[in-house]
């Protein structure tokens, strides 16, 4: 196949947001955690205060950084595995450009105090149409793509970024169906449990189909090319395809447990959650057993650092959801900074790291231009890896101080402390060591980014290579 | 598997059929937990004790989701001893009748809130708003000094109101139409209870409005269920 009939200008641009907008979404995740551990970087301006920026961190590393990750993997992968360029150019620049524009509109709406406080889904209610447009125009791309394909059978990578474009349309249509009072105000047509549950049916399902099956996507098309090993099971993963997409979109009450939702719901919600262990695990599966065989290369080849370290905390946090979502342990977790520290635990170390490692097997490829400081992408991978350590750590010892200090009773059955505040002041140092952990995270982002601008503007592998500056 | 296996042929060869049985399978989850809330049997209860926000608390309500307070502060006391010692009755589904939207919270970096109408006076949410270490020390919380100078408006808040009437609040085009004197009416008990512990302010600044929102939290409940008796 003739590689310059692909539509690469498109894998570049994503690519290059990619890279720019994690460094944003991680820097105010780090300025988001000193608040947290000193108050004063409040700065008492309306604008920075921790309450308005939250948001503007969450969407800017799921949508921003995630989604412009996920899009430069789609972009590229699905037209080699179509062996056809993008069904349509121009509509491939309009879904560029448009999600730019809301990711900005984002970043100047929510220190402004604009949100539908629904989380994830905080992006008022003109935006949520702009998203709307912009998703279709994606999808309409995406199936055309699908159906100018010049292969017959669809890999299974496609499966699962199929399954990412229909199900974020539902979810996000029927979870932000509001009635507008102003231009930036608005109030959902739910109410008060029902809202809950539709938020939580959308918010779990963001991190089922956002966070995960395109993200698993990418890993059955990348982590084969690095190991350059087939994929170990085929039949495994239909089978944990289907149990997943299934599974997940039940799993929502977990977050209303102990709330007045209706029982049955609730349990409905815990009994899917522990049940989804089995698929997600068989993802983690094929994944690793993909790479045995490989094994030689994880010495040397910071990719396959970068992906085993990813699957492996893929594994964790898909271990630990669903224990968080049996009753009695949800009891003590629940508001708690352990939900912090899993929530990372599979943002940083799964989504961060298998994006990590696409972009590092992509960079060279993509540019035909070696990288400009190949040592650094082994720093960048310690970075990381001890950055989460320390910031699940610092997280799961502030949950369970929380959690079991809430609920401790007295000989006679009183609290034993009373005083919130106490509990509260209990947890700095953790909130500091969170920070340290954050920073070496966002210092490894950092040093990508550099690297990256660094090896585009560099000279080309070719170049490099032959003796003489190439002809053609 | 074979090359020719059921899969391969039915749903990888053919990619609308593919993409349909998934979106089937996809919505089936949702449908069997969301319908049913709406009916009266398998929903959340109601009762008739409690009543939708008045104007200025939904300004209130309005500025607590503008700065994002829920981020911090959860609203949903559950139904464990250590909780309903520490914030009072567990919360009833009844309660969140009128919350468009849900403010539950997923985190509690600080309190729970929904029960915290009458636990402190007037003045000390105007302290704490204004410096959060004066009567909390060792808070995390940021200050909102601006809260103290900014205005609430009676004609953004009457949108408000008339778009939550469209949402399903059952707010009367009478109360519509008298949005800012109930705001005001409502403002001057507050600024009265303010006056009496020496802190003088004008009836329109956010801080009445918010103080009359984080008032009234969790009181009809209080009062309902007590007069009931406690039982689940
Ligand atoms: C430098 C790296 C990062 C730092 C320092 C950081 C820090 C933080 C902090 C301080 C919070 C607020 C926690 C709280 O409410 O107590 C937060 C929330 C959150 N972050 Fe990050 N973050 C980082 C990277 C990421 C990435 C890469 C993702 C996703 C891909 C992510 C997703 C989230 C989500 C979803 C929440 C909300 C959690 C919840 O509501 O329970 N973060 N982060
Ligand atoms: C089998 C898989 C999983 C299950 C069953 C699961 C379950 C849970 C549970 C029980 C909670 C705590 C809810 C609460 O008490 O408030 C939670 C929170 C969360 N999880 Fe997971 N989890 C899974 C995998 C993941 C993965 C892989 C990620 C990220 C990539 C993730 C991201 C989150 C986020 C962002 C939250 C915080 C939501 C919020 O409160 O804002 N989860 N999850």
């Amino acid at each position: 196949m003739n590689e310059t009939k692909y539509d690469d200008l498109i894998v570049k641009q994503f690519f290059t947001a990619t890279v720019v907008w994690g460094v944003v979404g991680m820097l105010v995740g780090v300025i988001l955690a000193l608040q947290l551990a000193w108050f004063p970087a409040n700065l008492q301006i309306p604008y920075l205060t921790f309450g308005r920026l939250r948001p503007l961190h969450t969407n800017a590393v799921i949508f921003a950084f995630g989604g412009n990750l996920i899009f430069t993997g789609i972009y590229y992968s699905m037209q080699r595995l179509l062996k056809t360029r993008m069904f349509n150019d121009g509509l491939s620049r309009f879904h560029f450009w448009g999600w730019q524009l809301i990711i900005v509109s984002a970043a100047i709406t929510f220190p402004l105090g604009m949100t539908q406080s629904k989380e994830y889904a905080e992006l008022i209610w003109p935006i949520d149409i702009a998203i709307t447009v912009v998703w279709v125009v994606f999808a309409v791309n995406f199936f055309g793509t699908i159906a100018i394909r010049k292969v017959q059978h669809l890999y299974v990578a496609i499966w699962f970024y199929m399954s990412f474009v229909l199900t974020i349309a539902v979810l996000h249509i029927v979870n932000s169906l509001a009635v507008p009072a102003t231009w930036f105000r608005s109030y959902p047509i739910y109410a008060g449990l029902v809202d809950g549950l539709v938020q939580w049916w959308y918010g779990h399902n963001a991190v089922g189909f956002f966070l995960t099956t395109p993200f698993l996507g990418l890993m059955y098309y990348f982590l084969p090319k690095a190991a350059d090993r087939p994929i170990y099971s085929y039949r495994l993963s239909i089978v944990h395809f289907w149990a997943l997409i299934f599974l997940y979109i039940w799993a929502g009450p977990h977050h209303l447990l102990f709330s007045a939702l209706p029982e049955w719901a609730q349990t409905l919600g815990m009994v899917f959650s522990v049940i989804l262990l089995a698929p997600s695990w068989g993802g983690m599966l094929n994944g690793l057993l993909t790479l045995k065989g490989a094994w030689h290369k994880l010495r040397s080849d910071p990719v396959i650092k970068f992906m085993v370290v990813a699957v492996s905390f893929y594994g964790m946090s898909t271990f630990e959801g669903p224990m968080m979502s049996i009753r009695a342990v949800n009891g003590l977790a629940h508001y708690t900074n352990w939900v912090i520290g899993h929530v990372h635990s599979g943002a940083l170390g799964w989504n961060g790291m298998i994006g990590f490692a696409m972009l590092y097997w992509l960079l060279p490829r993509l540019w035909n231009k070696p990288i400009w400081r190949p040592g650094w992408v082994t720093s960048h991978f310690w970075l990381g890896t001890i950055g989460i350590v320390l910031y699940t750590v610092a997280m799961w010892a502030a949950g369970l101080t929380e959690g079991v200090q809430w609920r401790a009773l007295n000989e006679v059955g009183q609290l034993k402390y009373p005083v919130f505040l106490d509990v509260v002041r209990m947890l700095r140092p953790f909130y500091w060591m969170r920070l340290v952990g954050g920073t070496m995270f966002l210092a490894g982002a950092i040093m990508m980014m550099i690297n990256f601008f660094k090896t585009i503007g560099g000279p080309d592998s070719a170049a490099e290579t032959a003796s003489t500056p190439q002809a053609a | 598997m074979s090359e020719n296996s059921f899969h391969r042929r039915f749903f990888e060869g053919k990619a609308a059929i593919f993409a349909i049985a998934m979106t089937v399978s996809v919505l089936i989850g949702g449908l069997v937990e969301i319908l049913p809330m709406f009916t009266a049997k398998l929903g959340p209860e109601r009762a008739d004790w409690v009543s939708p926000y008045t104007p200025l608390e939904v300004a209130g309500r309005d500025i607590y989701i503008r700065e994002g307070c829920y981020h911090c502060h959860s609203q949903m006391i559950r139904p464990m001893r250590a909780e309903v010692l520490r914030y009072g009755e567990w919360t009833r589904a009844a309660e969140y009748a009128y919350d468009h939207p849900f403010l539950l919270g997923s985190r509690r970096i600080g309190p729970d809130l929904q029960r915290i109408g009458g636990k402190y006076p007037d003045a000390w949410h105007y302290e704490h708003m204004r410096d959060p270490r004066s009567t909390s020390p060792g808070s995390v919380m940021p200050a909102y000094p601006w809260l103290l100078e900014w205005k609430v408006d009676a004609e953004d808040i009457t949108k408000s109101v008339r778009a939550l009437s469209r949402a399903g609040v059952p707010y009367s085009e009478s109360d519509i139409a008298g949005v800012g004197a109930s705001m005001q009416a409502q403002a001057r008990g507050i600024v009265q209870s303010l006056a009496g512990s020496g802190i003088n302010i004008d009836w329109d600044r956010e801080i009445v409005a918010l103080t009359a929102y984080l008032q009234r939290l969790g009181v009809e409940g209080r009062r309902a269920l007590a007069d009931r008796g406690s039982t689940p």
